[in-house]
């Protein structure tokens, strides 16, 4: 049996960051191509998203005239901004709490991608973005355009303020899924995780700032809400999007944003090295 | 040691198990917890280069033992090493020389073209681009997978899947392939094209291949030893004939008669075992270390006139269920 590798493979550089970009690469683009396989589904999305988007744009615009104009620093096209931003990047910010691995637990399937050379949690997340990248493209930016046609809502077009914003996104997008792994890598003890998954669905929408803006809250909840992830999910991009947090602010949002995937990839990491050995792969 | 192929080996064995042992706690009522053990103090070697059969009835330890070979579960007790390495603790590097094929499971990418899933273990595997390439055709051609390589892979037939899932779990050339139910679900002719690729693959690139199954015939073709495993221990370890004599596993000459006749009771060394229509197709079991088929043939010729004849084999759950008799289950 042979010892190294060998020859047929690219010289020992398994396990080199180059290799790892090329497998979380072709893994992220594999879940892009998933996304796109499934068009229906996100023209559905995107009625609802944009169904749920005017009836939150009508409250939440009531909310502003019934306080004089101004809530809470919002004002009416702020808070129109607030309201398409939010509805955009709910198909690509997991909300829900659900991903495929909490049911390749369930039914034995992880075994499979246990008997890979990779690591469960980032080759899980690398997939799962991958297809959300692919959500903003029928689902994201037609709401974009959409609130910006229709809506009159007014976006920041400097370059740095765009690429801040966009870079924010994208930390919200993997966030949102490197906390859902930790929802379903809770499966590696309990199996079934539905409980758990619903927990986090109620949760996570609403400390994100799905209904409300997270700066409406009153003071002890907005206390309790910074403490948690959630609001790196929804708020901190569509402020840094919308350029109502700027400059130095903006930069220390997106700080805050990268210090929470830190924690979570590091929390994940744990678990799945735990979970790991306490599995009962499920199913002869 | 070096194969056929030219591959360099050393006497590692591909799969080295002492006392292998692991334990469930199952809920049985309540809240109340009994324990069950499913492999109970397992101890055998498979040698690299070997074809072993692993058999045993549902629930005798089968899938358990290969979860722990390939590291995806940790043992309650024993020792395993799998191509030299520490499954649990080695599972990526273990990963890179073993390849699974589960038959009641998909490790392809289910929404996308079945080529794919190829271009994505490849970079898994770190394979070159032309490693990639020369791999790819080379299982592509003998696994005749080129008619539907652009099919979405939840598009295809089971016979079409499982000639893809085997490809997918030989693309980085493992020294180890296992199989847990390869064949089943699949046709005869099917089950037949796979086992040829496998006797092909194995003699091309010395491939170590242990496959659990429920089909006589897998293990009559691709497997030079049987392993047999009841209540998780071990039963048997030798040759597929060898089992067949311990166990006195009888094959079935079936003949259609001319005209319906009296049960064919008193042939030498076989014995009736049913007819029906009245008596125009008879089936007579008889033992192989005892005597050959043409000498039954002969003996029933002589009392009636014999229009058709087939011989059926012994299946694995006849051989099992003998095995089990014969230790007092």
């Amino acid at each position: 049996m042979r010892l190294s590798p060998g020859p047929q493979r690219r010289g020992g550089v398994a396990g080199t960051p180059r290799a790892w970009l090329r497998v979380h690469g072709r893994l992220l683009a594999s879940g892009f191509r998933r996304g796109a396989a499934y068009r229906g589904a996100a023209l559905g999305g995107l009625v609802a998203n944009v169904t749920f988007g005017f009836l939150k744009v009508s409250v939440l615009t009531a909310a502003v005239a019934a306080g004089g104009g101004e809530l809470g620093g919002y004002d009416e096209a702020a808070i129109v901004a607030y309201a398409w931003l939010s509805q955009a990047l709910l198909g690509s910010v997991n909300l829900f709490g659900r991903t495929d691995l909490a049911d390749r637990i369930k039914d034995g399937s992880v075994a499979v991608d246990l008997l890979r050379p990779l690591d469960v949690q980032t080759a899980t997340t690398a997939q799962e973005v991958g297809r959300a990248l692919f959500q903003l493209l029928p689902r994201g930016l037609p709401i974009i355009v959409l609130g910006v046609l229709v809506g009159g809502m007014r976006l920041p077009t400097d370059p740095p303020t765009l690429a801040l914003g966009l870079l924010s996104a994208l930390l919200a997008v993997v966030l949102s899924y490197l906390l859902v792994y930790l929802v379903a890598a809770s499966g590696f003890w309990t199996v079934e995780t539905r409980g758990l998954q619903v927990l986090y669905m109620i949760v996570s929408g609403f400390l994100a700032g799905l209904f409300v803006p997270v700066t409406l809250f009153p003071s002890w909840l907005y206390a309790l809400a910074v403490a948690t992830p959630f609001p790196s999910l929804l708020q901190v991009p569509i402020d840094v999007i919308s350029g109502r947090v700027d400059g130095a602010a903006a930069l220390g949002a997106v700080g805050v944003q990268v210090a929470w995937v830190a924690a979570a990839f590091a929390v994940g990491h744990l678990m799945t090295r735990a979970g790991r050995r306490r599995l009962e792969v499920q199913g002869g | 040691m070096t194969t056929a192929s030219g591959r360099t080996t050393t006497s590692a064995p591909a799969i080295e198990v002492e006392g292998l042992t692991r334990r469930f706690r199952v809920r049985s009522k309540g809240f109340a917890r009994t324990e069950v053990t499913a492999v109970d103090d397992l101890t055998l070697t498979v040698g690299a280069g070997e074809s072993v059969g692993y058999i045993g009835a549902n629930g005798a330890g089968k899938s358990t033992t290969i979860k722990m070979l390939a590291g995806i579960l940790v043992p309650s007790a024993g020792t395993v090493r799998t191509c030299g390495l520490e499954p649990v603790r080695q599972r990526r590097e273990l990963a890179r020389r073993l390849g699974v094929v589960f038959g009641q499971r998909s490790q392809l990418w289910w929404d996308l073209p079945l080529a794919e899933s190829y271009r994505i273990l490849a970079a898994v595997h770190s394979l070159t681009p032309q490693r990639e390439r020369e791999r790819t055709a080379e299982l592509v051609e003998r696994l005749e997978l080129g008619g539907f390589l652009t099919t979405p892979v939840r598009q295809l037939s089971l016979g079409q899947r499982m000639r893809g899932e085997v490809a997918a779990a030989l693309l980085h050339s493992p020294a180890l392939l296992v199989l847990d139910e390869p064949t089943i679900g699949l046709d005869v002719l099917s089950k037949q094209r796979l086992r040829e690729f496998l006797l092909a693959e194995r003699a091309a690139h010395g491939t170590t291949l242990l496959l659990t199954t429920h089909d006589m015939g897998d293990v009559s073709r691709l497997c030079e030893r049987v392993l047999l495993v009841d209540r998780g221990r071990l039963a048997y370890d030798g040759s597929l004939a060898g089992l067949s004599r311990t166990v006195g596993a009888r094959r079935v000459l079936v003949v259609d008669l001319a005209v319906p006749a009296a049960d064919l009771h008193g042939v030498p060394h076989a014995e009736h075992l049913d007819s029906e229509g009245g008596g125009l197709r008879q089936r007579l079991a008889f033992d192989d270390a005892a005597t050959t088929a043409a000498a039954v043939l002969a003996a029933v010729s002589e009392r009636v006139e014999v229009r058709d004849l087939s011989v059926e084999e012994p299946d694995v759950e006849d051989v099992v269920r003998r095995v089990y008799l014969s230790r007092g289950r």
